[in-house]
């Protein structure tokens, strides 16, 4: 058992270590959702009723309402990083070094994502920190009752993070992923609008929200500042967890997967 | 997932299990209703027909009946605060708004807004004992605790009446902004408010010296609001004399005003047009009326922030908390 933890922490360590080393990514990490509160989120201030919905209860300004869209993001966006971060250590080969390990695979992967999910956790943290400096509060218990959803919600990111890192062979691909996967999870979730709004311009767009796993991943993170529990989102974050990381799980197995088409090819 | 459901559970019984519950009464101009609130639970307990567009709402000191101006019915209907049954009506005068009652709880203080007069009315007698002609279009109604002067607002005549309550004559006129709505003294007496719609702003009159004296006129300014949306409508005073809110009607938001600096130092986003607005007795909670958009918000007074909002009736207009009850 004690060489399984040995390797977490050492996993762990290692991309705090990445981390604190990457000032400038910390600051990105956090410049990215502070620029669209404070220039986006004013600018609609007005321009957008909210009607109440859960779990408000009374009406609230457009900066309240997307921030646990901007937490997500920070989240999104640090799955898709650490995904780069695999690709990079499969360049270099550092992941080869780590895939010998004795221990199985998926303890290895596993860690990997919750030492991603830690760096985004504390990342989020501290951006709630300056929204509430901002004076964009939430009701105390909420800062608690929300670790959970952020943890389920970076484990799933973190997991599509590695799926698709199992499917890319260079650094350079990357672009292609912020285009095809992030933005299109970002815009087409409930981050930035509610459903209901969605469905005033198209029933389609409503319904490509409501399956998007990161409407759910943000909608969980939404209830649980409130200290509501979302089952059906609960649920869509869960079962995404699970196919996720089975998933990659089956790319990152040389002789099934695509690292074997990979060195194949390669 | 225990604590995840009971953690805020336990949190909000601690927040609130000290306060009494205290019925909220709301008028429903639209709907021709009271409903009724708990200042506890904040649900909605009851709703009882109220005559024809009931606006202005108020309490007898101790708390069982209920008066409440049904403009269109040119009277004021009187209900029981437990059987909400309409016992009997007063006489008013044509289109009743806005009324203030007396301290003692008689008499009642009635602005009539179509006959430019105030109209004084005898809660026991049930009987009408004086008609006071005042400026044009007459809105707001206040009284001071000393219950020396009524005060009363003229909507285009851009005044405030000072009445003396005995012999009803008025003894002061202070010119303020376009179309004043209400009034409203300060606990101690000292400091007069008067909200102006149009002008929208609020008129802090000082009323220590020998003549009432308009000390400064303060502004609002929401960014994204346009400036035509920020009419200021209902005020209302902490007792102690320090906070003073003010309902900006369909900028959505109720200004807080340091009251030491005469500075609004924050604005609250309630519901659409909101109106007038009432205090728990315990100042905990403010209650606002949003006629737009049918709900009140309930606002906690100590954080300065809206808390929730609740469905009532049909274009809320004015609000009265019960005071605390004998046990």
């Amino acid at each position: 058992m004690s060489g399984w933890l040995t390797a977490l922490a050492a996993i762990v360590l290692r991309e705090a270590a990445r981390f604190i080393h990457q000032r400038g990514r910390f600051l990105a990490a956090l410049v990215r959702p502070l620029v669209w509160l404070v220039v986006f989120a004013a600018g609609f201030r007005a321009a957008l009723g909210l009607s109440i919905i859960p779990p408000y209860q009374t009406y609230i300004t457009y900066e309240v309402y997307i921030l646990p869209g901007l937490c997500g993001m920070i989240l999104l966006f640090n799955g898709m990083q650490s995904s780069l971060s695999l690709v990079y250590d499969q360049e270099m080969g550092s992941m080869r070094l780590l895939l010998t390990s004795p221990l199985p695979r998926w303890w290895l992967l596993l860690s990997k994502l919750l030492a991603g999910v830690a760096v985004a956790v504390l990342q989020v943290y501290v951006f709630l920190a300056i929204a509430a400096f901002m004076d964009i509060t939430l009701p105390l218990a909420g800062y608690v009752l929300v670790l959970p959803a952020l943890v389920l919600g970076g484990l799933m990111l973190g997991a599509l993070g590695l799926l698709i890192s199992s499917t890319i062979t260079q650094l350079e691909n990357f672009a292609g992923v912020m285009n095809f996967v992030i933005f299109p999870m970002f815009f087409l979730s409930t981050a930035l609008y509610p459903l209901w709004k969605m469905a005033e311009s198209s029933e389609l767009l409503r319904d490509i929200c409501a399956v998007n796993p990161f409407t759910h991943v943000v909608e969980l993170i939404r209830f649980a500042l409130y200290g509501q529990i979302a089952p059906w989102s609960l649920l869509w974050v869960l079962l995404g967890l699970a196919v996720f990381f089975v998933a990659a799980l089956w790319g990152y197995d040389p002789a099934r997967g695509m690292m074997g088409r990979k060195a194949r090819r390669g | 997932m225990i604590l995840k459901a009971s953690l805020p559970a336990l949190l909000f019984a601690l927040g609130t299990g000290a306060a009494q519950a205290n019925k909220v009464f709301v008028t429903n101009e639209k709907g021709n209703t009271v409903t009724v609130l708990d200042s506890e639970s904040w649900e909605v307990t009851a709703e009882f027909e109220a005559g024809n567009r009931p606006r202005g709402i108020t309490i007898s000191p101790d708390g069982k009946l209920l008066y409440v101006a049904a403009s269109d019915d040119d009277t004021v209907r009187v209900f029981d605060t437990e059987s909400y049954e309409e016992l009997y009506t007063l006489p008013s005068g044509p289109d009743p708004e806005q009324f203030a009652l007396h301290p003692t709880g008689n008499p009642l203080y009635i602005a009539n807004e179509d006959d430019n007069l105030v109209t004084v009315t005898d809660t026991e007698s049930r009987t009408i004992k004086a008609e006071i002609p005042v400026g044009v279009e007459p809105e707001g109604m206040g009284i001071n605790p000393e219950a020396t002067f009524m005060v009363n607002t003229s909507e285009t005549t851009n005044m405030a009446h000072f009445i003396d309550t005995s012999d009803y004559k008025i003894k002061h006129n202070i010119l303020v902004d376009q179309r004043p709505r209400y009034a409203q003294f300060t606990a101690d007496g000292k400091t007069l408010y008067v909200s102006s719609e149009i002008g929208g702003t609020v008129s802090v009159i000082d009323m220590t010296g020998p003549e009432p004296v308009t000390r400064t006129k303060i502004g609002f300014e929401v960014s994204g609001v346009l400036p035509e949306w920020l009419q200021p409508v209902g005020v209302k005073v902490t007792s102690d004399g320090k906070w003073v809110f003010v309902a900006l009607g369909p900028a959505n938001r109720v200004a807080v005003i340091d009251a030491q600096s005469d500075e609004v130092v924050d604005y609250i986003l309630v519901g659409q047009r909101v109106w007038q607005m009432a205090f728990t007795p315990d100042e905990k909670y403010l209650v606002t009326t949003n006629g737009n958009s049918n709900d009140v918000t309930v606002i906690d007074v100590h954080k300065q922030k809206a808390i929730r909002s609740v469905q009532v009736g049909q274009q809320p207009w004015g609000v009265v908390v019960q005071p605390d009850m004998a046990q």
